[in-house]
């Protein structure tokens, strides 16, 4: 199976690393980053390119670029990885669609694209015959999408909550924990290079809303956007809030929740009991899925990192070989 | 008279309904029935409260009728607000008139703050406080979080709720 990547960021080197290290037959014939690409239909040496990137900053040609990739190289699927725009989906969308067109699959970790134009991707995926997965999404190296589109297939799903943002996590333990502001915990967090220099999109609720829209679009009977989401951050708790929840044995968490039977799409701070299983550490992300067969079900894993999130591309991958396998005799 | 009972019963199909049948007998009116799951269950039975209006003289009718049903009367009491919820909130709340915010839940008459711990760590900053609202039952209990809730929007604080699993 032959791939090409867009984006060499932090995911996309992940990506090249572990296809590097471990033989899993997929072929990378093309990558871009944000300002060169390189085509090559006989393969291209992943050492190679990760060398070049660290050595020049660029990984190729600087006459070419992503969309070059997306409509002129041999490649059976896109793997999209380039920072998310949550407002318009930009221009990852534009390279996906163009992509489908081409009869190609998708593979992604850009959340822009699909909580904003999630019923267009999927209806133009369909009508080409490919998939488009993104797994990457949502909860970092946690398969919550493998979970619900196979192992529930069949179940109803009756509710999620999710700790999905775990920069939010961080600040609320260290907050907890050492007694640290909201401010100090920022700080750190920022230290930590867990937060950006503008936090916002973390701290106001705006990141795992994106993911609560994601997620809700597989389950919800119509399409979800943002906008639909009740959203209260995180930025106006206080250490001493958090110390009086520990004194009944609780504490405060930033709950992604959807309910589809009451119409509830929010994302706030809460208490939870201690013992609670989505009250997880550090920047640990964790998904409560409720279904009328399977009962209640807690996934916990890590919620970003390069290797983490490319553990999420890779399942995605190899499910789509899996599943067309034979179905492109030049590749199979 | 309001009496407010917690039983034990058998946990079997069935048993509920049997408990209950002589509160109607003596002319009694349920008013909640309550089973919160962090009841700590001892073996196979179940503890079930419940809160009933009926005529002064008949308590006893209905103890002895209710023993006869092999349900144990763990406690009988005159508290009538049986259901609880603690909450966070966050702002400017002394400001904004504590005293008010507190007394929109209680003139309910449903719903009582029984108690407010309450940080202040300095006047400029803002207070955070910790809020055990009682009520007769999840009904009431979800109307007065939505007068707190209106509360919170109009006196720009914020509202922490408990997360609670569906049912």
């Amino acid at each position: 199976m032959k791939v090409a990547i867009l984006g060499m960021g932090s995911v996309g080197r992940g990506v090249l690393r572990m296809l590097g290290e471990k033989d899993l037959g997929i072929e990378v014939t093309a990558v871009a980053d944000s300002g060169s690409a390189l085509i090559d239909k006989k393969g291209i040496s992943i050492p190679e390119i990760l060398k070049a990137k660290e050595m020049k900053g660029s990984c190729g040609d600087r006459s070419l670029g992503a969309i070059d990739v997306v409509s002129a190289a041999d490649y059976d699927v896109l793997v999209e990885v380039t920072p998310t725009n949550a407002i318009t989906g930009e221009p990852a969308l534009t390279h996906m669609l163009a992509a489908i067109d081409r009869g190609h699959h998708v593979v992604t970790s850009n959340k822009g694209p699909i909580s904003r134009e999630f019923s267009l991707l999927m209806s133009r995926a369909s009508e080409k015959g490919v998939c488009v997965r993104y797994e990457a999404t949502v909860g970092g190296a946690i398969p919550i999408m493998h979970t619900l589109d196979q192992g529930l297939a069949g179940n109803r799903i009756l509710a999620i909550f999710g700790v999905l943002n775990g920069t939010c996590n961080f600040i609320l333990t260290r907050m907890a924990d050492e007694g640290l502001t909201y401010e100090q915990a920022l700080l750190e967090a920022r230290e930590m290079g867990y937060a950006e220099a503008d936090p916002t999109y973390d701290v106001k609720g705006i990141d795992p809303a994106i993911k609560l829209v994601i997620l809700a679009n597989k389950f919800w009977k119509e399409t979800v956007r943002l906008e639909d989401v009740d959203i209260t951050g995180i930025d106006k708790l206080t250490n001493n809030a958090l110390r009086l929840a520990e004194e009944q044995h609780c504490t405060i968490r930033l709950i992604a929740e959807a309910i589809p039977d009451r119409g509830i799409l929010r994302v706030a701070p809460r208490l939870l009991p201690l013992s609670h299983p989505l009250v997880v550490e550090g920047t640990l992300n964790a998904i409560t899925i409720e279904t009328d067969m399977a009962g209640e079900i807690t996934l916990i894993g890590k919620g970003a990192g390069s290797v983490e999130t490319a553990s999420a591309i890779l399942g995605d991958l190899l499910y789509i070989r899996d599943i067309h396998e034979g179905s492109h005799p030049e590749t199979a | 008279m309001q009496v407010s009972m917690k039983l034990e019963i058998k946990d079997a199909p069935g048993q509920l309904v049997a408990a209950l049948k002589p509160i109607s007998e003596v002319g009694g009116n349920i008013i909640a029935v309550i089973h919160q799951r962090d009841d700590k269950q001892r073996g196979k039975m179940l503890s079930v409260q419940i809160v009933l209006e009926l005529p002064d003289h008949r308590l006893k009718d209905l103890t002895r009728l209710l023993r006869e049903q092999g349900v144990n009367i763990q406690r009988i009491g005159h508290e009538r607000l049986l259901y609880e919820k603690a909450v966070m909130m966050i702002g400017h709340l002394i400001h904004t008139d504590l005293g008010d915010t507190v007394d929109r839940i209680d003139r309910t008459g449903f719903a009582e703050v029984t108690e407010l711990n309450i940080s202040m760590p300095a006047i400029t900053e803002v207070s955070s406080a910790r809020l055990l609202i009682k009520s007769v039952n999840r009904e009431d209990m979800e109307q007065a979080m939505d007068i707190l809730r209106r509360v919170a929007k109009e006196k720009d604080f914020l509202l922490v709720e408990p997360l609670e699993e569906i049912e």
